[in-house]
């Protein structure tokens, strides 16, 4: 049950990100012409959404299923670091149409030719991880 | 009620359940982040004897995993059994924009030109794939997050590093639509 509650919301995941068409390069290339509401749609309505639901969590101080407080780690302030890496993430998910978990969702419809995306992906971590020191953040 | 869940979801459906799924992972006391997923991959493979970034106990993000396994599971589900196996349905703009490119409108879920195996195995076929993969796989961790971590998760805790990398996200996703597509195709 540990575990397997994990696999449960990542399979939930998967079934709304094909069935909402997320995962379709056709879909991203639509959000990056803008010409149709369907993808704003999504992470609008994802956003808003948990916007009020992270409110109410710090407001009420609630506690996770295990009794822990819920903690939000404020990300570091930088410009380049967000702009630089973003920029060059947005090149990548405008060219394969898939961000990093609609990628794995691709492999269970069976589009085969998105691991070399997946490949290209982990070699891209690598090298950064390898560089990181030499970027400025 | 089977016929009206293979048909495509409308996006409200979508952003309530991405909403759920972050604050269900949230009460398990984790935090929704798909793209941390690649870093664990490059470290259980054994990339931290090399690379000090990778240098970690992988281990403790194998909830991360089980999720990408979920995930891989989901969209399995979705195709064999939840699917009615028509075209996306884009609006016609994107479809005449498109076929400038010469990429035919939709006739499943990714366009043949490539995704197809013969286009995908292709010299530029293949090089679009690896470098599309290679730019996310370093934009993202360079970022700090990709489409979950940054514009779901950051947004939503009301981040302005997250806002400045979507910014940055489309700003990327418009050079290549507008700049590379044309150059490429």
């Amino acid at each position: 049950m540990k575990s397997i509650k994990f696999i449960i919301a990542g399979i939930l995941f998967g079934i709304v990100m094909s069935k909402s068409e997320a995962i379709s390069w056709f879909r991203i290339q639509e959000m990056f012409r803008f010409q149709d509401f369907h993808m704003y749609g999504i992470i609008g309505t994802a956003v808003v959404l948990g916007t009020i639901a992270t409110f109410v969590i710090k407001k009420y101080k609630l506690r996770d299923f295990q009794g822990n407080p819920i903690v939000f780690t404020p990300k570091e302030m930088s410009i380049p670091r967000y702009i630089i890496g973003g920029t060059i993430f947005g090149l990548g998910w405008a060219l394969t149409g898939a961000c990093p978990g609609p990628m794995f969702v691709n492999v269970g419809y069976s589009y085969w030719a998105i691991f070399i995306a997946i490949g290209g992906a982990l070699a891209g971590t690598y090298l950064y991880g390898a560089i990181k020191d030499r970027l400025p953040h | 009620m089977l016929e009206l869940i293979r048909q495509p979801w409308p996006w409200y459906t979508s952003g309530i359940v991405i909403a759920f799924v972050m604050v269900l992972l949230l009460f398990f006391g984790k935090s929704f982040g798909f793209s941390a997923n690649l870093r664990t991959i490059c470290s259980a493979c054994g990339a931290g004897k090399t690379v000090k970034f990778f240098d970690f106990d992988w281990r403790s993000q194998s909830w991360n995993l089980l999720f990408l396994v979920g995930a891989v599971i989901g969209g399995f589900i979705s195709a064999e059994f939840l699917s009615n196996g028509e075209a996306v349905q884009i609006s016609q703009a994107t479809i005449q924009d498109l076929q400038q490119l010469g990429i035919s409108s939709p006739d499943g879920i990714q366009p043949e030109e490539i995704f197809g195996l013969s286009a995908a195995f292709t010299l530029k076929g293949f090089l679009i794939l690896l470098l599309g993969g290679f730019s996310i796989g370093f934009g993202a961790r360079y970022a700090g997050g990709c489409t979950s971590g940054h514009a779901i998760s950051g947004l939503s805790n009301l981040q302005l590093p997250s806002l400045i990398a979507v910014v940055g996200f489309f700003i990327g996703g418009l050079l290549t639509t507008y700049v590379l597509l044309p150059l490429i195709f």
